[in-house]
């Protein structure tokens, strides 16, 4: 996926490393061994038993009449779409896209500048990369559905909440993916630069940007990519899209008419992956 | 011209990569530096130009004081030493030209280069570099579809568009067959000779720093053991720079003849 650096010439006549302080395993050492696996399997099947004790997990509810009743009844609705309803929801489905685009464009442009403060390679300097990588942090640790929750509080229910939580979202994954693969790029065409007396601007558009800019751009087709799914729930914390409409035939019970929101919705994701796929793969 | 004053190069472990050199390379010449990998020999040539920073003693290129040059008079004086690489450190995406033509960054304000925008002259100059290396026909090419031969020429019409007055050259031959290291030797020898370019040049080949140097520089261990011009450069005084009798691998030669190729 990155490009390999080229390894520094390795200094030649260093010491060999220090022989391992390890003892050599004895015979014995399979009794420990067995003993680790035991208590390995031990563990997690004690973590399961707990967790599923703390959710209430229930097999005899699961498998009950009452619930098979449901699952029939819904999947009975759930294969026959209401497809008259698909000229109503088209308006919203674009605009589950355009939330989509918007706010990875935006995003991936905002991300650009702090990819390369982040970089250790491009800025050596630890009090500009470590300041920047925790802001990108911090970013990263809130998940889009909080954030769209917060501008809807903010800026009321609405597309435009939507595109800022894709705006922040979007930023954090590209600028987080592409100063790894910024930090993974050929040191030696900066290393030319720098001997040809160019300044750190100039070092990044010619030596940095041509190398990294593939991976940005494949980076920010991933993100559409994972943005169209995000959008599409949106909706449900009130910012805009077809999240709403889902939220709505799922409350009153219309399971047709959500069937057809989520097939549409799958055909839409479908293509959109398959064609940022292809250009992906051609990218790189 | 290029003076060496008391230059030391100590590394923060307490190794000595430079002891004490006192060097002055006059205008035009050819320097071959020989020496065992590790000697030092790759530290001096990027002390001329400040890819490595020396500890003490003072390094002067046309009358200009790199040691004590920061910031733009840094840039401007690196500007004037173009460099050539072993591994050629071009931008393998981009086009020949493209990467012939950053060479020229250095004349322009950053808000003019920011764009990727030069003036027709600096597209001149780049065309007239790669034909000075007979790879004019490249010149919109992707470099990672040449050669490495053709890289390698690439780097040098590179360093030519800097219009430098130094060339400085690390190991330029090291990953290139015994043919092409002929080929991109003269290339260097030609541009030497016609603009009057100094030119240092790393080696480890002892017959091509015989048969291309004006003057040869010894290093051991950090030291100039040895200075002269090509007839003073026996094998006997290549044994005392080495420390060791020659071996067959340091001869393009022999490496040639393990190939099947002559040269």
């Amino acid at each position: 996926m990155t490009p390999a650096p080229t390894p520094e010439t390795a200094e030649v006549g260093a010491p060999p490393p220090p022989p391992s302080k390890k003892p050599a395993p004895t015979i014995d050492s399979k009794g420990p061994q067995r003993f680790k696996a035991l208590f390995t399997w031990l563990a997690f099947i004690v973590v399961i038993v707990v967790c599923g004790i703390r959710v209430d997990a229930d097999f005899v509810q699961l498998f009950s009449k009452n619930s098979m009743d449901n699952v029939g009844r819904i999947m009975n609705d759930l294969i026959r779409p209401d497809w008259s309803y698909t000229g109503r929801i088209l308006p919203a489905m674009i605009e589950t896209v355009q939330i989509a685009i918007a706010g990875t464009v935006i995003g991936s442009v905002l991300a650009v500048p702090v990819a390369l403060l982040c970089a250790v390679n491009v800025m050596p300097k630890k009090i500009v990369t470590i300041p920047a990588r925790i802001v990108l942090n911090l970013v990263r640790t809130i998940p889009d559905l909080l954030f769209a929750a917060v501008f809807v509080a903010v800026f009321g229910i609405g597309a435009f909440a939507g595109m800022l939580a894709l705006v922040f979202f979007s930023f954090g994954l590209v600028a987080k993916l592409t100063y790894e693969a910024i930090e993974a790029i050929d040191p030696g065409p900066l290393e030319a630069m720098t001997a040809s007396g160019a300044n750190k601007i100039q070092l990044i558009v010619f030596g940095v940007i041509p190398q990294a800019l593939p991976y940005f751009f494949s980076y920010v087709l991933y993100t559409f990519e994972v943005n169209v799914r995000a959008a599409a729930v949106l909706g449900f914390v009130g910012a805009g899209g077809i999240g709403l409409h889902l939220d709505q035939q799922l409350n009153s019970l219309r399971y047709d008419r959500a069937s057809t929101i989520i097939l549409l919705t799958l055909v839409i994701v479908l293509v959109i992956d398959y064609a940022s796929t292809y250009l992906r793969r051609k990218l790189l | 011209m290029i003076e060496f004053k008391n230059v030391v190069k100590q590394y923060p472990n307490g190794t000595i990569g430079l002891n004490n050199i006192n060097l002055t390379i006059g205008e035009g010449e050819f320097v071959v530096i020989v020496g065992l990998s590790g000697a030092g020999k790759s530290t001096l040539l990027r002390s001329v130009n400040r890819l490595h920073d020396i500890s003490s003693g003072e390094i002067v290129v046309d009358g200009k004081s790199i040691t004590k040059a920061s910031g733009k008079q840094l840039r401007r004086i690196r500007r004037d030493i173009g460099m050539i690489f072993q591994s050629f450190n071009l931008v393998k995406r981009a086009t020949v030209l493209r990467n012939v033509l950053s060479g020229r960054v250095g004349y322009h304000s950053t808000f003019s280069t920011m764009f990727g925008y030069f003036p027709k002259e600096d597209h001149d100059i780049a065309l007239d570099a790669l034909s000075r290396v007979n790879i004019r026909e490249k010149a919109y090419s992707r470099a990672d579809q040449l050669s490495g031969g053709q890289q390698q020429r690439v780097s040098i019409a590179r360093a030519l568009a800097q219009k430098p007055k130094v060339i400085l050259a690390d190991e330029p031959v090291a990953s290139l067959d015994p043919l092409t290291t002929r080929q991109v030797m003269d290339d260097l020898q030609r541009i030497n000779r016609e603009l009057k370019i100094t030119t240092i040049v790393n080696l480890h080949f002892i017959d091509l720093a015989r048969e291309y140097a004006t003057r040869i520089i010894g290093l051991r261990a950090g030291e100039v053991v040895f200075d002269g011009p090509v007839s003073e450069a026996t094998d006997a005084k290549f044994a005392e720079i080495y420390g060791r009798p020659i071996n067959e691998d340091e001869l393009l030669a022999a490496e040639a003849a393990k190939g099947g190729v002559t040269v």
